[in-house]
């Protein structure tokens, strides 16, 4: 009966119709509108042209760099953010962005650079090759590997684990309740590479994968169980941090050879071992690269060690350091490093 | 804070804050209880219910077999699913492809970036120009101005407190963002509104796309804006304003069309034309409603702060996310705190300037009123502005700074470790946690994905008619139907046991708390600012402790959704049980009813419709925090979501928005009481 009542009053106030001329009047302002957006329409504007509304404040030159979540590439950045600014006087700005839309931005124009990239064959094809809007930047220095790991202190008490061929029996131990009856391999953010659920499957393993969704809550995770020395299997990649406050040690997949290179290029569901490594790589917008000036040249010419980088990204993630903090350290203690980069 | 905005009668009690009111004031309850009384269950079985049923059943009867026969498997049939990730892969290529040399791209969508770009940094520019001080005494006059002392005074000490953590600059970009997307929204919502409020036509047009829109969460439709505008502010701020102006255009509407018959019928008679009848007549009527939209868009805009910074907001959000994959609580919290701090000042502001419309808000001396004021606030932001520029810099000062992020982590380290297992009784939260999944969540989620696709479609039937009309029940059948031609049944129903056993908990939570709070306003004002600081907070700062205590998976997404509905639940259902008719109480107590026996034979009834509303609105924003759950591993629709954003792949990432739009269009249905359909509450 609410519901009569209801009807009721919504039809009731017929008088509330709009008068034809108001009708008429909002419709003239809509043409207004549109004509007036027509008008202003007239001159082109290009998207990939346009800076961040914050970019450039005061006057200064701006440099917009790339950062990815992981704090290896924190210490990248936030080196080049330190010499940018105190040897080559630029304002860095930093935008944090998965990886593939990092490749879209970098196409765009609003990141200027992306300096640890990890292999995009797709996006490479596309935006270097074809649309030519991404210019490599040559390599980083730094490899990068992606695996499966098992905490250390587990491997030495069960030291077959480390093989592929002997982890169904540890099924049951590494079992949470998100994996049901199977055993967890606990993968990170969708916007890392992984071959996870095809290799469980092409290897037969009695294995779930569990996407933890980011690799901040997989961190969490993981952090969580070594404090209550739990067992666990995780993909995982160097260089990281984390080995550094968690030991892990990798476990054995089948070699990684062309072949099975060449089978998973065609088809990414039948891929059946180990992740390749990976040369890490640097990318620059292409109009950035050509017209950049010296932040351009110095980006280009950035390169250096493993050792390098995990003593920033040891500092920011263990010692509490902030970013710049860090930077600044490293900085003052490595200038026959980084001088060779300056333009 | 969506909570508040969520509401589909947005907060009618000003006074509470960012909260959620029933939409029907101590009248409407009267009436209701008037016919249902004590009585109230077999009245509801009654004969419609019935006839409802019969119905069914007999639609049942004639189409199950046939269904049952052509396609005998559980889940939904392949046969009826549209694949269509080709098509939107191709479309995917097409807008990149086409993005910066196609004219579509050339002559509007960059004109809108670009218009954006501009405002923004203008904003930007006067806000630093302004410098810290300028801007803190703008801000605490301006509230003064339209909302009196104390708010004015809680403006001023949330500012410093913005600078005192460090945040300052970051404050000024999301304050940028948000004038400007807030300006946007209010523009388009009143138009919108406007054409809703005057033509019957339009409003009809309108309802269904405003009330999809309520339930849409924030994150299903990143995505298709950043592949047009890319990574970046105009992005961004699209996508607020897409959030954000729903409500200005629903209250608009509905103030324009509640407007007294008899004030409209005299304006008329004495001869106002068209536009003098809609300018001093049924704008200024509706001014409260105006006002109340202003609200509810300022406080959305807020709550997408932190979402947007995914697609590259930059400001607090940014911060916030970035701590977030550093996995350093205390760094988000101190970001996180600002936009808390912006949400109460700005909702005070708003709610106390409506408050105070309609009382003579003019009296006192000449030089507090009309437009001397507002040229006082304005000298005097100048004033303090280039004192501030003369005394230092326009930046927040560096040493005058708060670092709270140690003690934070520090507290949660000790949280976690004190909490995370061997807790005596109780148990830690990790067993909790493998309890709710192996004993709630698997089951539920095996009956859902277990159950014939056809009889899910008949519970949803059922459920949806016999709450509301056989409208509402077949926009949930169909919402239901389209999820599985899109081919996500199986993650949508996993998504679904989740939504429904959080729902569950909140609601046993948030009725058990709020009928307390109901009965002791001492507990009341108590809570209000944890409800306060829950509803505002940004959803990820708490994902990481939620991680921490209860591991990955979906147990830390059901708790994160927990905490963030609960505080509409308690709010609706203490409104509601507190607007209760006092002479019914009273009666009820002269007959020697004891506690217990009011509450359930009198409070319980008469509020219904609240906890009816309080249900709804706990199943949307559980729904909304599930979803973001995809990023502590909830899988499902939600970690789709997240997969398409994060790979740029529209198939999959559309996909499962348009799948969660159903599932939110289903379950508002289901659970959406019919006291909503009627004028006021919608």
């Amino acid at each position: 009966m609410a519901r009569t009542h209801a009807r009721r009053r919504v039809r009731a106030p017929r008088r509330i119709r709009a008068p034809r001329r108001i009708r008429a009047r909002l419709l003239t302002a809509a043409a207004g509108v549109t004509a007036l957006l027509t008008a202003t329409g007239c001159g082109a504007a290009d998207m990939t042209k346009q800076s961040s509304p914050y970019a450039n404040v005061g006057g200064t030159k701006s440099v917009t760099l790339s950062v990815q979540s992981w704090v290896g590439a924190q210490a990248n950045v936030a080196v080049a953010e330190y010499l940018l600014d105190h040897e080559l006087g630029y304002h860095v700005e930093t935008v944090q962005v998965d990886e593939v839309p990092a490749w879209d931005a970098l196409s765009q124009g609003r990141v200027d650079a992306i300096l640890e990239d990890w292999g995009h064959p797709e996006q490479e094809r596309r935006y270097v090759k074809e649309k030519k809007t991404i210019a490599p930047g040559g390599e980083l220095g730094v490899t990068g590997h992606i695996g499966w790991f098992v905490p250390k202190y587990f491997a030495d008490a069960h030291p077959d684990v480390t093989n592929w061929k002997n982890l169904d029996k540890y099924a049951k131990t590494f079992r949470t309740a998100e994996s049901g009856g199977k055993g967890q391999l606990l993968d990170g953010s969708p916007s890392y590479v992984t071959n996870d659920k095809a290799l469980v499957r092409n290897l037969g393993l009695d294995y779930q994968v569990v996407f933890a969704g980011s690799e901040a809550a997989q961190i969490t995770q993981i952090k969580q169980f070594a404090k209550e020395k739990k067992p666990f299997l995780t993909y995982w990649y160097q260089p990281q941090w984390l080995f550094n406050q968690v030991p892990m040690v990798e476990v054995k997949l089948p070699a990684y050879t062309d072949a099975c290179a060449a089978k998973g290029e065609k088809d990414p569901e039948s891929i059946d071992c180990a992740y390749p490594t990976t040369p890490l790589r640097k990318y620059l917008n292409a109009d950035f690269a050509r017209e950049g000036g010296k932040a351009a040249a110095f980006l280009k010419k950035f390169r250096w060690t493993k050792e390098d980088q995990n003593e920033v990204a040891e500092m920011i993630a263990s010692d509490g350091l902030s970013a710049q903090d860090a930077a600044e350290k490293w900085v003052k203690e490595h200038p026959g490093v980084w001088r060779k980069w300056l333009p | 804070m969506t909570a508040a905005t969520t509401s589909p009668a947005p907060a009618t009690d000003p006074a509470s804050g960012p909260s959620a009111g029933p939409p029907s004031g101590p009248s409407g309850v009267s009436q209701t209880a008037a016919d249902r009384g004590p009585g109230g269950l077999r009245a509801l079985a009654g004969r419609p219910a019935v006839r409802k049923l019969a119905v069914l059943a007999l639609l049942a009867a004639v189409l199950v077999p046939l269904a049952a026969t052509r396609w005998p498997s559980g889940s939904w049939p392949g046969a009826l699913t549209v694949d269509v990730s080709g098509p939107l892969d191709r479309a995917s290529d097409w807008i990149i492809d086409n993005r910066d040399h196609h004219p579509l791209f050339l002559y509007f969508f960059g004109h809108i970036s670009n218009a954006v770009i501009v405002s923004v940094r203008a904003v930007y520019l006067t806000l630093l120009a302004l410098g810290w001080a300028g801007v803190t005494a703008a801000a605490a006059l301006l509230a003064w101005r339209v909302a009196g002392a104390r708010v004015a005074a809680l403006a001023a000490v949330s500012f410093a407190l913005c600078g005192l953590l460090g945040m300052w600059l970051p404050t000024m970009q999301t304050l940028a963002l948000m004038a400007v997307a807030v300006a946007a929204s209010v523009a388009i919502g009143v138009l919108l509104g406007l054409a809703g409020g005057l033509s019957e036509r339009m409003y009809r047009a309108l309802r269904p796309v405003l009330d999809t829109m309520q339930v849409l969460p924030a994150f299903a439709y990143l995505l298709p804006v950043v592949l047009v505008f890319g990574i970046g502010v105009p992005g961004a701020v699209l996508a607020t304003v897409i959030y954000a102006a729903p409500p200005m255009a629903r209250l608009t509407a509905l103030g324009l069309r509640e407007a007294d018959a008899g004030v409209m019928e005299a304006v008329a008679s004495l001869g106002a034309t068209g536009r003098q009848r809609l300018l001093s007549a049924r704008l200024p009527l509706a001014r409260k409603e105006l006002l109340l939209g202003l609200n509810q868009t300022i406080m959305m805009a807020l709550s997408m702060a932190v979402i947007a910074s995914v697609i590259g907001g930059a400001g607090l959000g940014d911060r916030v996310y970035q701590a977030l994959s550093a996995v350093d609580v205390g760094k988000a919290l101190a970001a996180g705190i600002p936009i808390v701090l912006l949400a109460v000042v700005l909702d005070r502001t708003t709610a106390a300037a409506g408050l105070r419309l309609g009382t003579d808000r003019d009296a006192g001396p000449r030089w507090l009123r009309g437009w001397y004021a507002w040229a006082g606030v304005a000298a005097g932001t100048a004033a303090v502005a280039l004192a501030g520029r003369a005394a230092g810099s326009a930046d927040w000062p560096e040493g005058w700074t708060l670092a709270i992020a140690e003690p934070v982590n520090t507290a949660k380290e000790w949280m976690v470790d004190h909490l995370y297992s061997g807790v005596p009784v109780v148990g830690g939260t990790a067993d909790w946690a493998s309890g709710y999944v192996t004993w709630v969540l698997d089951p539920l989620r095996g009956a859902l994905q277990g159950l014939p696709w056809w009889s899910l479609l008949l519970i949803v039937a059922a459920a949806a008619w016999l709450i509301g009309t056989w409208g509402t029940a077949l926009t949930a059948v169909l919402a239901l139907a389209a999820i599985g031609v899109l081919g996500v049944w199986d993650p949508a129903m996993d998504t679904l046991s989740q939504v429904l056993a959080a729902v569950a908990v909140t609601l046993v939570l948030g009725f058990t708390t709020g009928i307390a709070a109901a009965r002791s306003p001492r507990l009341e004002r108590l809570l209000r600012p944890v409800l306060d600081i829950c509803q505002t907070m940004p959803q990820f700062v708490y994902l990481i402790p939620v991680v921490a205590l209860f591991g990955v998976g979906r147990a830390p997404a059901a708790a994160a959704a927990i905490v963030y509905a609960l505080p509409a639940v308690v709010r609706i259902t203490t409104q509601g049980l507190r607007g209760v008719d006092p002479a019914a109480l009273e009666s009820a107590r002269s007959l020697g009813a004891t506690r217990g026996q009011q509450l359930r034979q009198v409070q319980l009834p008469l509020a219904r419709p609240a906890l009816l509303l309080a249900v709804n609105q706990g199943v949307v924003l559980v729904l909304a925090v599930v979803i973001i759950g995809g990023l502590v591993g909830s899988g499902a629709l939600g970690y789709d979501v997240v997969f398409g954003l994060a790979q740029g792949d529209l198939a999959t990432g559309l996909v499962a928005g348009a799948a969660i739009v159903c599932l939110g269009l289903m379950l508002d249905r289901v659970t959406q009481p019919t006291a909503r359909r009627p004028g006021k509450g919608a």
